[in-house]
């Protein structure tokens, strides 16, 4: 890609559009692209859809965490504390480690 | 060195993402379960290592990355591999951009989160083989960096933006695949390409 005042090509610009969802252009080269977008609807829709495919996959691939687990890994840890805290008065649980 | 206390809660406010990504990489919930404890426990019996003020999201990521691919990865059943031959940039779009523009009246944004439901999208995602899938899951799902997910798989960036780009293909075919099913998309012979891009 040019750094120079030559309008980006669409073929080019479509080529950069994951880097330039990414984040991952040097502000200089996101510029280029950013205004080839305003000024051509072909090249801004087809970005705009991967865009937005992008958050539809980042939002439904989600799944929420079981209490029961999140129960289970903080006894799990606590009992980890206990056996490497040094000096600490046994609290008379009888904890033992299975 | 971190301070314990102050890096386990830090640490726990991680688990939805870590079970997530675990959901995707084990294919179940058991596995997934275990995988997220195990994560844990190496986390915490690891803290030591860990400096504090660095990413930690990333470290942990790392640690559930790694124990997936030496204990799970073995066990989880083969995903369908989707064949990769002729899979164009814009799959998904070009095929099924025009949906969109036919019905101007809504928010574009609604109509794609309507097209697929988070079941076929979790499927989608682990279909893709687990070198294209796990980019595509610390990029797409959890927003991770190129620099991040190089270092979290211990692989060079050419490498990770190559198996994005793939994996990212990939999985438009996949959702492609379960438009064409469900009757939401027309075959490749219908006239409803989208033609404005080559």
């Amino acid at each position: 890609m040019t750094d120079d005042n030559t309008p980006l090509n669409c073929e080019r610009a479509l080529a950069e559009v994951y880097t330039f969802l990414d984040g991952e252009l040097t502000d200089e080269k996101r510029r280029h692209i950013a205004s080839h977008l305003e000024s051509c609807t072909t090249c801004f829709e087809a970005f705009d859809f991967q865009t937005e495919l992008q958050m539809v996959i980042s939002t439904k691939a989600r799944d929420q965490v079981p209490e029961t687990l999140r129960m289970r890994i903080a006894e799990k840890i606590s009992y980890l504390r206990i056996e490497t805290r040094p000096n600490h008065p046994d609290d008379g649980h009888g904890l033992s480690q299975a | 060195m971190a301070e314990p206390d102050t890096f386990i809660d830090e640490a726990m406010e991680y688990m939805p993402q870590l079970y997530s990504a675990a959901m995707r990489m084990t294919h179940n919930a058991a596995d997934a379960e275990d995988l997220v404890q195990e994560t844990y426990l190496k986390a915490y019996r690891g803290f030591s290592n860990f400096e504090a003020g660095t990413n930690l999201r990333a470290w942990l990521f790392r640690i559930l990355t790694n124990t997936y691919i030496n204990s799970y990865r073995s066990k989880s059943r083969r995903p369908v591999e989707t064949e990769l031959d002729d899979v164009e940039d814009f799959y998904l779009y070009r095929r099924m951009g025009g949906l969109e523009a036919a019905r101007s009246s809504r928010s574009a944004e609604d109509e794609l989160m309507d097209w697929f439901s988070d079941a076929e999208v979790k499927s989608a995602i682990e279909a893709l083989p687990d070198s294209f899938r796990i980019p595509v899951i610390l990029s797409d799902v959890e927003g991770f960096s190129y620099k991040e997910i190089s270092e979290i798989l211990d692989v060079p960036m050419g490498t990770v933006m190559s198996r994005l780009h793939r994996g990212r293909k990939s999985l438009q075919k996949q959702l492609h695949d379960y438009a064409l099913e469900r009757g939401l998309a027309e075959d490749e012979n219908s006239s409803q390409d989208r033609d404005g891009i080559d």
